[in-house]
């Protein structure tokens, strides 16, 4: 907290009510006379942000250090851009850039529609029972773990006794090997995540659909609109403006993709497409402890990834009016 | 959740009871409506199966024999139904423990977080508060840009926290969007005169907070405090990175030792005994995702309660 500054202490000091002629600095002598008990509130959790999230941050200098435990963070020895060139020059740089963006750019086109096509037939269903059974249902796989999740993808598509291969077999076809073969894989991670998710990301627009004046519907009943013409006249301007959010924040993460899934569903077999910058990250920095070349390699993506939601942000406010700020 | 969702059109139809009763009232719907309509009702019935049944498979794997799994008998029912993987589950040690652990970090890291959330969200919401936009500013920027993993390890690190149960509850403490959801409840659904009455009647900030506001906010607090708990049950992440010993294992790294590593490391010595759980490995596989799914699969349903509300405010004006 900023100490308040010692101004017009004259015309602060009586502090009149209603007198709208106070100063900066007698403002804040004001509120934190009245109010310290909520300036004593923000301590812990500013503590909180500055250890956990800022002090990190500060960190982040060993990128461009050789770190090493003995001289600790600032003694280590600075080398410049050494640890971002060695990373442009390893021979899988273009096979993480390529993974990480094929991966996520196909998780967000395959996640982005599915919800508001979900949303707008719930919203189109009038027993509430069958929508309220449909609704919890659906909504239901967010709350699963990755770890399950992922460990029922795999008991499932197992070669020999997953459900997915005896599946298969009914009809007399042989199962390819889904989890050992890595053109699989990216399937596998989205659909699975369109599984896990749709149902809530459903709930949003149907907050945003609920939303939407009743008077329309009213007039394009009267004017003869058929409900597919009611669905694409009003529902869909309605939602508009959410899913807007929605994609850039999606687009705008794509360098950000989880990396726990990811970790969870890799092998040996499928690590060609599957090994994206996380996961690099995570097997340079804590499995082979070089800390510099990780932090330059996750600050790298960090910044890239800041660079695209500023830029889909602005491209969004161009075309629609709306952005996130 | 419903409420909010139904009380614009469905007002008109749930008055009726009967759907006779109601045609007078409404222009009569074309054949392409209604076909309409009876493909929706299709598509959404297929959408519910399509979420149900991997949830049925495992369900129902889980309460067949050993010998029926392991063979690959079952599809969507039970086969030669029988408890044997739940009493396994009972009987080992490495799970229990995890069991256990899982509740500690849950329950304290719910503590935790809800505290600090309401801590930072509650002056955030009052006009008074001066700095608010700054502060807010801060926070909303650890959104967009973090130090990442290598950074927060090392901190994690200096502190001490290393391989110790704090490590589970502090680095993730409060989540962002938790804070925003928070203070624009407190913003919409504390007036501002109920703040200034109580100051008038010389009632502290705090004391304010404590008996006036927290209880007219308990909806919210109950949904914030489900999110942490259902988040920090599920999470592995952080137990993988910061946590060496075995014994402080959450349930969900021991499980993906077990299920996805495939390492069933108890230390058991009795060849009969490891005999025996080769056989019902598969079984446990089954069973262990159910029992550890089984505690937020009955939290939800009071989450999604409220929850619908939550994420509308905080997405249309957070």
């Amino acid at each position: 907290m900023r100490p308040p500054q010692t101004s017009d202490v004259t015309v602060a000091e009586p502090a009149p009510a209603g007198v709208n002629r106070h100063t900066v600095g007698a403002r804040w002598k004001r509120s934190l006379r009245r109010h310290w008990q909520l300036y004593l509130l923000v301590i812990p959790p500013l503590a909180y942000f500055f250890i956990f999230k800022y002090v990190p941050m500060s960190y982040l200098v060993i990128a461009f250090k050789q770190y090493n435990v003995v001289d600790g963070t600032w003694g280590s020895p600075w080398v410049g851009w050494q640890n971002f060139e060695s990373f442009f020059r390893n021979p899988a740089f273009w096979t993480l850039i390529k993974n990480t963006f094929i991966l996520s750019g196909y998780a967000v086109l395959a996640s982005f529609p599915l919800p508001i096509i979900l949303a707008l037939m719930l919203n189109e269903v009038r027993h509430r029972f069958f929508r309220k059974t449909v609704q919890m249902v659906t909504y239901a796989p967010y709350f699963i773990s990755t770890v399950v999740i992922v460990s029922m993808i795999i008991l499932m598509l197992a070669p020999r006794l997953g459900i997915v291969n005896k599946t298969f077999g009914l009809f007399g076809i042989a199962a390819p090997d889904l989890l050992g073969n890595p053109d699989y894989f990216r399937h596998i991670y989205v659909w699975s995540d369109v599984w896990q998710t749709t149902g809530y990301a459903a709930v949003i627009y149907l907050a945003a659909l609920s939303a939407v004046d009743p008077g329309l519907y009213e007039s394009a009943k009267v004017d003869g609109a058929s409900r597919i013409r009611r669905i694409w006249h009003v529902d869909i301007p309605g939602i508009l403006p959410v899913a807007m959010i929605i994609l850039i924040l999606s687009v705008g993460n794509i360098m950000a993709i989880g990396f726990e899934k990811v970790y969870l569903l890799q092998n040996p077999l499928n690590l060609a497409q599957s090994e994206i910058i996380a996961t690099y990250v995570y097997k340079t920095g804590l499995l082979n402890a070089d800390f510099s070349l990780a932090t330059a390699i996750g600050l790298f993506n960090s910044v890239i990834n800041v660079i695209l939601l500023v830029l889909v942000n602005a491209v969004a406010k161009r075309l629609s009016g709306s952005g996130l700020w | 959740m419903v409420t909010t969702l139904r009380t614009r059109r469905d007002t008109q139809d749930d008055a009726v009871p009967s759907a006779v009763a109601q045609q007078p009232r409404r222009i009569k719907e074309s054949p392409v409506d209604r076909v309409f309509l009876i493909a929706v009702y299709i598509l959404l019935a297929v959408a519910l199966i399509i979420v149900i049944a991997p949830l049925l498979y495992i369900l129902s794997s889980s309460l067949s024999s050993p010998a029926a799994v392991s063979s690959g008998q079952v599809y969507l029912w039970p086969v030669d139904f029988s408890t044997a993987g739940y009493q396994a589950l009972l009987g080992n040690q490495q799970i229990i423990s995890g069991y256990v652990n899982s509740l500690i970090y849950a329950i304290a890291g719910t503590l935790i977080s809800t505290t600090l959330t309401i801590m930072i969200a509650y002056p955030l919401s009052r006009k008074e508060f001066m700095g608010r936009n700054v502060i807010m500013a801060l926070v909303l920027f650890t959104m967009l840009f973090q130090g990442g993993l290598i950074p927060l390890y090392m901190v994690v690190q200096n502190l001490g926290m290393l391989d110790t149960r704090w490590s589970m509850v502090l680095p993730q403490a409060v989540a962002v969007w938790q804070v925003i959801i928070a203070r624009t409840y407190f913003r919409t659904a504390i007036p501002d005169e109920l703040a200034e009455a109580a100051e008038i009647d010389g009632c502290g900030d705090l004391r304010f907070l404590w008996s006036v506001v927290l209880p007219l906010a308990k909806p919210m607090v109950a949904v914030i405090a489900l999110m942490y708990g259902i988040f920090q049950w599920n999470a592995y992440f952080d137990a993988l990175i910061y946590l060496k010993s075995p014994d402080l294992y959450p349930l969900q790294l021991v499980l993906r030792n077990v299920l996805i590593l495939n390492t069933q490391t108890t230390g058991v010595t009795d060849v009969a005994l490891q005999m025996e759980r080769e056989r019902m490995a598969d079984l446990l596989k089954y069973s262990l995702i159910v029992v550890a799914s089984i505690p937020v699969l009955l939290i939800y349903p009071f989450v999604a309660r409220y929850f619908t509300k939550g994420v509308m405010i905080g997405a249309i004006k957070g």
